[in-house]
């Protein structure tokens, strides 16, 4: 099978190097904003990949939670702190070299996981189920109704404790 | 050459209606500001601009020229890379937005393709998502440029301005939920067509009737979300001078000032397609009298713009105001001249009647409603609107439920 640059694969590569490149932005960035900034760039390329594979719903809800609500809090917080530059201690220092090792033996895993897979490691089109809002709410609803109230009612629990927590009486 | 256009046409037909609609939003957008200041100067007994061109119509282009060569300093202290990006981001995604939109249901045959008026594919399924997705990213436009400029004003009316439009968007998303229950998608073109099931009831198919409560809900809310009049509080110039733009000039403020006006026929489009039927006409389908409409209001308003224009105080506008009123009632008589023409500007002629009513409404409340204070603000946002369109989704639910039980529908 030869490598044909066609419309998807080019705009998946441009996308997947967006992505990396916002990830790594990520980290070497100095300045907490424009290290969420790189962040809200690295969701929004993997919404385009969602798109790309197929699974519009999914895209939409990934750019309106994690592009959208999720990041904007950060952002706001941020902001609201005043956050400064970032401080460099001894110990966040010495976390570099072990990191670098982290990053190399999980690339090499992923490598070889790959290497060996070979030929039938398959592109990912289509996602079934996931593309259709309709295939998704059947799944949520119907198949996993009881992990997915579980899961809702777990995250009320959090909300009414982070406000428990946030609203002090005033005595 | 030839050989590229007609294997990617699908490609070149879409970067010409980008630049097509990019041209006209843009246009229109100018034209808005000299709507907005002309209708406010008549609610405040006023005239409003009259000096640039017949009625002040080269207003826009004026004021257009004066943002290009306006000086444009960058304040000391800002964080360069944000505070050029913010005033990008904003206008770039409000423009994003518009591409959603579809302006008519029939194509029009133009060299062998069918060109569907509206830049997004016809099966987009997630129209409103995507709209919404655009929307919650255009939060950063704000925070990013009040918090960039390194400034007490800017930073406060940021702050504020985000935390108005998170408290907002969850309670424009959750009003729409009604509309989409009953189309039963999330594509535009489906919910205009959901509210044409019964061709004969016209205006009383429309989901503006079962839906008024979202609608309250959605039109409140999208007013919040782009900052305007009664809601405006990130740029109440008595407390923030100008909010989150204060440290802006030239046309990087113009970028900020185009992007309000785009989400507002934004929102004015949504407003149409979700709750008033989009491009269907408000009469039942069977009366063909009313095709004429366009004519109807066309010609005499060209012939009044005549009448005006040649009594006009300058030589200029007795020039070019009968011109322009001959071309409005020419325009109205090609199309009692060719049905074809007629019978296909139907629908894009109700849509932009409609867009245009909502952005009247738009001016219209600037000139008369107080601003909020901040804390009735939120209080109105999360105790009322947010609650009450929770209660919207539960009713349409129940009522879309009891129907399938027993209406046998």
């Amino acid at each position: 099978m030869g490598w044909a640059m066609t419309a998807p694969l080019v705009v998946f590569f441009g996308l997947a190097a967006l992505a990396v490149i916002g990830a790594v932005s990520l980290i070497l960035q100095k300045h907490p904003i424009h290290s969420a900034l790189s962040l809200i760039v690295v969701m929004v390329a993997l919404a385009g990949l969602y798109l790309l594979m197929g699974a519009e719903f999914v895209a939409a809800v990934q750019i309106i939670v994690y592009g959208g609500a999720i990041m904007v809090l950060f952002v706001f917080v941020i902001m609201l702190l005043n956050a400064g530059v970032e401080e460099h201690t001894s110990l966040s220092k010495m976390a570099g070299p072990p990191g670098l090792l982290l990053v190399l033996a999980l690339a090499g895993f992923i490598a070889a996981t790959v290497a060996r897979s070979g030929a039938s490691v398959q592109a990912a089109t289509q996602t079934g189920a996931l593309s259709s809002t309709k295939g998704i709410s059947e799944m949520v609803f119907k198949d996993f109704v009881y992990p997915f109230e579980l899961t809702s009612f777990l995250v009320l629990v959090a909300i009414l404790g982070a406000t428990v927590l946030a609203h002090r009486e005033k005595s | 050459m030839r050989a590229l256009l007609t294997t990617n046409a699908e490609l070149v037909i879409t970067i010409v209606k980008i630049a097509l609609l990019l041209f006209i939003v843009l246009t229109v957008n100018a034209y808005l500001t000299w709507f907005e200041r002309k209708v406010v100067a008549h609610i405040q007994s006023r005239w409003g601009p009259h000096r640039v061109g017949p009625h002040g119509l080269l207003q826009p282009l004026a004021d257009g020229l004066k943002f290009l060569f306006k000086e444009d300093p960058t304040p000391a202290g800002v964080d360069k890379f944000v505070y050029f990006l913010a005033p990008l981001l904003a206008l770039a995604l409000a423009l994003t937005s518009i591409a959603i939109i579809p302006f008519g249901p029939d194509p029009i045959r133009l060299f062998g393709h069918d060109i569907y008026l509206g830049i997004a594919p016809l099966n987009l399924n997630i129209g409103i998502l995507a709209l919404f997705a655009i929307t919650a990213l255009g939060v950063y436009g704000v925070a990013l440029a009040g918090w960039s400029s390194n400034s007490k004003y800017p930073l406060l009316g940021g702050l504020r301005s985000s935390a108005q439009m998170i408290s907002y968007e969850l309670a424009l998303t959750m009003s729409v939920v009604g509309v989409l229950l009953m189309a039963g998608s999330f594509n535009l073109r489906d919910i205009i067509n959901a509210q044409a099931r019964h061709p004969e009831r016209g205006i009383l198919g429309w989901n503006i009737w079962p839906q008024i409560l979202g609608f309250f809900c959605f039109f409140t809310a999208a007013v919040a979300e782009t900052n305007r009049v009664p809601f405006d509080l990130p740029e109440a110039e008595s407390e923030l001078v100008a909010g989150f733009h204060t440290e802006y000039a030239s046309f990087k403020f113009a970028m900020f000032f185009i992007a309000e006006y785009t989400s507002m026929i934004t929102v004015s489009c949504l407003c149409t397609i979700m709750f008033f039927g989009g491009w269907l006409s408000p009469f039942p389908a069977s009366w063909t009298v009313t095709h004429y409409l366009p004519s109807v209001i066309l010609i005499p308003f060209g012939l009044w713009v005549i009448m005006d224009g040649v009594r006009y105080e300058t030589i200029f506008g007795r020039l070019v105001l009968p011109a322009m009123g001959t071309a409005i009632t020419a325009l109205g008589l090609v199309l009692i001249v060719f049905p074809q023409v007629n019978a296909f500007i139907q629908a894009p002629f109700w849509l932009l009647s409609k867009i245009l009513t909502f952005l009247f409404v738009y001016v219209w409340m600037r000139g008369t409603l107080p601003r909020f204070r901040y804390d009735q603000l939120m209080a109105f946002g999360w105790k009322l609107l947010l609650p009450l369109s929770i209660v919207n989704v539960i009713l349409t639910s129940f009522v879309i439920l009891a129907k399938m039980q027993w209406g046998g529908q």
